[in-house]
């Protein structure tokens, strides 16, 4: 009879065990199914409340920052879906999407990729192509040629269309204007380099300008240069004075020995280590928020960054120097040209999703790229690519730096949008910031060896003949 | 009669109780807890370990939306032959060897600093041990304050006025030992953890017999002390070195990798590799490498924890 129960509660027990691993594999397995709106896990907490409206839902996902919030903003007056942007932190924003491009997942309907991942959305399929409808629905014609390249097409030149351009950006600069325009200031300069205080309108007066700010005694230094190691900073900071220079990345059928490695480039990268030498000490990693914590704590008269983190800067409530805080765009390099470096997103439709859901998303795009959302757009605070808004003075007048943004919009130039970009950027992240930083080897030397590993990876990938 | 057929039935049953308990035998019980666990080790550790050594011999990129192509060992030849892979090697050889050298010293040395308990001395440990608990990315980033030139306490407890001090994380020099400053006030308290637990461990006796033969502490040390904790330092030590080798969190945090190549270590390069290049395929045979470093030296370790243990 002892033998009888103690077989019973063995069996109960097992019974038990197993039931209860049974529930947890069901539900460990069932949590991983199910539509994004389903899905908790894929909400960022910065992700603002979801709008209501009739008719189905779509996920936007974005990177965590202002333009992201003036989005969903905009979104909640589409009335055809419910619309919500999820907002990824910068430095897993990629990562994040390109996880999800791996699975095949349905978790995002719409992706405000990088102007980098064109090559990559459009060639291994991620991306919907939008060619057919791009200049008779989405209202092409009304951009700006320079962002229709930039965000939407690839290849380059090939009429082909992967994007809409939503957030056009591009490198400008923020200055002191108390610094600027204080008379002792000017006498000082002009007594020094023979010319007067303002902004500068040369490379070599910004570099005269940034020496001459530079005052390690009273923690004042000339400029906020980007530095940073990882992704793309250091990359796009040198862009601006390479394009500037006269020199490039290669050509269009991707030759780059001859071309990166010239005499004009060189140049232009010696000029931005020298730049670092006026930037405050610990700015050997510096990025968008580095250079907007060295001019909100007024340790730099001129601050390099892109015009979408500007907002802040205009603001009091986050910088106490926002009154007297002024905007240009850059200046120009030796040979008279001036070029900014692109910054900026395009939006896509995600390949995966089902066709209604792509028909929605295709619907919510005719709306989005409409003047009167776009005007609504530029209001909120977002940077459209719309040339109509963006040469409208209402837009010039709206802020004080939309003016020097709407001009570096018409000079913007960009690193290549191949699909091995990101090889591409690790090395040129890594030699650039050797030289800059460590201030290992020559700029001729750095420049040649980017060109060689350049073009390596350029065959590998079946771009460049052997 | 029915009564007779209930009591009929009541006895059979317990019959039938014993065949299900026979079909359950000790050995069957111990299969039905087995296996759950070994499916589970197959399915999340056994099946990738084997698929990524597959995919270690094929060019697959995760996003390419292409089956991968068998290219053999080309992806070794190309890490093994690259000569910043190298640098990498060295950087993560040089942080291995100092970071878990110094853990080791600090982290022993507090251990006879607090074998003997005192006032306050349980809070203290506590304190102590609070590094180690706290996340690698959440410490990068605050000793990437700590150690500012302009406003950082580092230079400043140095004797340095704001702004004139070393960049720690700007100099390719000091770079690699700000990561290794870092590291060991993280986990020398590890380290030291271990150390305490041997030392609690060892008999008063031995120490009571040699004060008796009037040993020198250095002695003592040597003869006594250092023996009996050995065993557990050199576990301490293996499980550093297995952690130090994949150092990740830690340098993106502080460093980035940077100045130049100056912190880039195996792990950070792994996850360029894997991430944002999505090279599946080179990521998965640097991988296979740094396992087989690691199992390499681990057993180099374990050797010399059998001898130990063997005398």
């Amino acid at each position: 009879m002892s033998q009888r129960g103690k077989g019973l509660s063995r069996r109960m027990f097992l019974r038990g065990v197993l039931a209860g691993g049974g529930t947890l594999l069901l539900t460990a397995c069932g949590g991983t199914t199910g539509t994004p709106t389903d899905v908790p896990s894929i909400q960022s907490t910065a992700t603002p409340p979801a709008v209501s409206g009739p008719g189905t839902n779509l996920t936007i996902i974005w990177a965590e920052w202002d333009p992201s919030n003036y989005l969903q903003e905009l979104v909640a007056e589409y009335p055809n879906a419910t619309v919500r942007v999820v907002q990824e932190p910068w430095g897993s924003f990629g990562n994040k999407v390109f996880t999800e491009f791996a699975a095949k997942g349905t978790a995002y309907d719409l992706v405000v990729g990088d102007s980098q991942w064109l090559g990559q959305g459009a060639t291994q399929g991620h991306y919907v192509e939008l060619t057919d409808v791009f200049y008779s629905e989405l209202n092409g014609r009304a951009l700006a040629p320079a962002t229709v390249t930039a965000y939407a097409e690839y290849p380059k030149g090939s009429g082909k269309f992967w994007a809409y351009p939503l957030e056009g950006d591009a490198c400008g600069w923020s200055y002191r204007r108390d610094l600027f325009e204080d008379p002792q200031e000017m006498a000082n300069y002009k007594a020094r380099y023979n010319r007067d205080l303002g902004i500068p309108k040369t490379w070599a007066e910004l570099r005269d300008i940034a020496e001459f700010f530079t005052r390690p005694d009273k923690n004042l230094y000339g400029v906020s240069i980007y530095t940073q190691k990882d992704y793309d900073a250091i990359t796009m900071g040198y862009q601006n004075t390479m394009f500037s220079w006269g020199g490039e990345w290669g050509t269009n059928d991707y030759k780059v020995l001859g071309v990166l490695n010239s005499q004009e480039n060189a140049e232009a990268l010696e000029f931005y280590r020298e730049l670092y030498r006026f930037c405050p000490p610990g700015s050997s990693n510096d990025f968008w928020q580095e250079s907007i914590n060295h001019f909100v704590g007024g340790q730099v008269a001129m601050a390099m960054n892109y015009f979408a983190f500007f907002p802040g800067l205009a603001n009091e409530a986050t910088n106490k120097y926002a009154k007297t805080t002024g905007f240009f765009s850059n200046p120009v390099g030796p040979t008279g040209k001036s070029y900014s470096a692109l910054g900026g997103q395009g939006i896509s439709i995600v390949q995966y999703i089902s066709p209604e859901k792509q028909a929605a998303a295709m619907e919510f795009l005719k709306w989005l790229a409409k003047d009167e959302t776009q005007q609504k757009w530029a209001e909120l605070g977002g940077y459209t690519c719309n040339a109509n808004i963006l040469n409208s003075q209402s837009f010039l007048e709206n802020t004080p730096f939309n003016r020097a943004f709407a001009e570096s919009m018409q000079k913007v130039k960009d690193f290549w949008a191949v699909p091995v970009y990101s090889e591409l950027l690790e090395v040129s992240q890594r030699e650039l910031h050797k030289f800059v930083v460590n201030g290992e080897g020559t700029a001729q030397s750095t420049l040649e060896t980017i060109a060689r590993e350049h073009e390596d990876i350029f065959k590998k990938a079946g771009l460049l003949k052997a | 009669m029915d009564q007779a057929k209930s009591t009929r039935q009541t006895f059979v049953s317990p019959t039938v109780s014993m065949h299900h308990r026979r079909t359950l035998s000790d050995d069957a019980l111990r299969r039905l807890f087995l296996w759950p666990t070994l499916l589970l080790l197959i399915a999340f550790n056994i099946f990738p370990l084997l698929y990524s050594l597959g995919l270690s011999f094929t060019d697959f990129s995760a996003i390419a939306n292409q089956p991968p192509n068998f290219i053999g060992l080309q992806n070794y030849r190309d890490i093994l032959s690259d000569p910043q892979l190298w640098i990498y090697f060295r950087n993560t050889g040089f942080y291995v060897v100092v970071s878990v050298a110094l853990e080791t010293l600090v982290g022993f040395g507090l251990a006879l600093l607090l074998r003997r308990k005192f006032r306050g001395s349980g809070l203290i440990t506590t304190l102590i041990l609070t590094p180690m608990m706290l996340s690698p990315v959440v410490v990068g980033l605050f000793w990437k304050l700590i150690f500012n030139p302009n406003y950082g306490i580092f230079n400043y407890l140095l004797g340095y006025p704001p702004g004139r001090g070393p960049d720690w994380l700007g100099n390719p020099t000091l770079a690699i030992w700000a990561v290794v400053i870092v590291d060991v006030w993280m986990w020398a308290p590890y380290v030291m953890l271990l150390c305490l637990a041997g030392l609690s461990a060892i008999p008063d006796y031995l120490y009571e017999a040699a004060e008796i033969d009037r040993a020198s502490p250095l002695f003592t040390f040597w003869r006594i002390t250092l023996p009996m904790v050995a065993p557990l330092l050199l576990i301490a030590v293996l499980f550093r070195t297995i952690e130090a080798f994949k150092t990740f969190d830690l340098v993106m945090g502080l460093t980035g990798g940077g100045p130049g190549d100056a912190t880039e270590l195996v792990a950070v390069n792994l996850y360029r590799i894997a991430f944002p290049n999505w090279q599946t395929g080179k990521a998965s045979a640097l991988a296979y490498i740094v396992l087989v470093l690691i199992i390499g030296v681990s057993n180099i370790y374990i050797k010399y924890l059998n001898q130990i243990k063997g005398d």
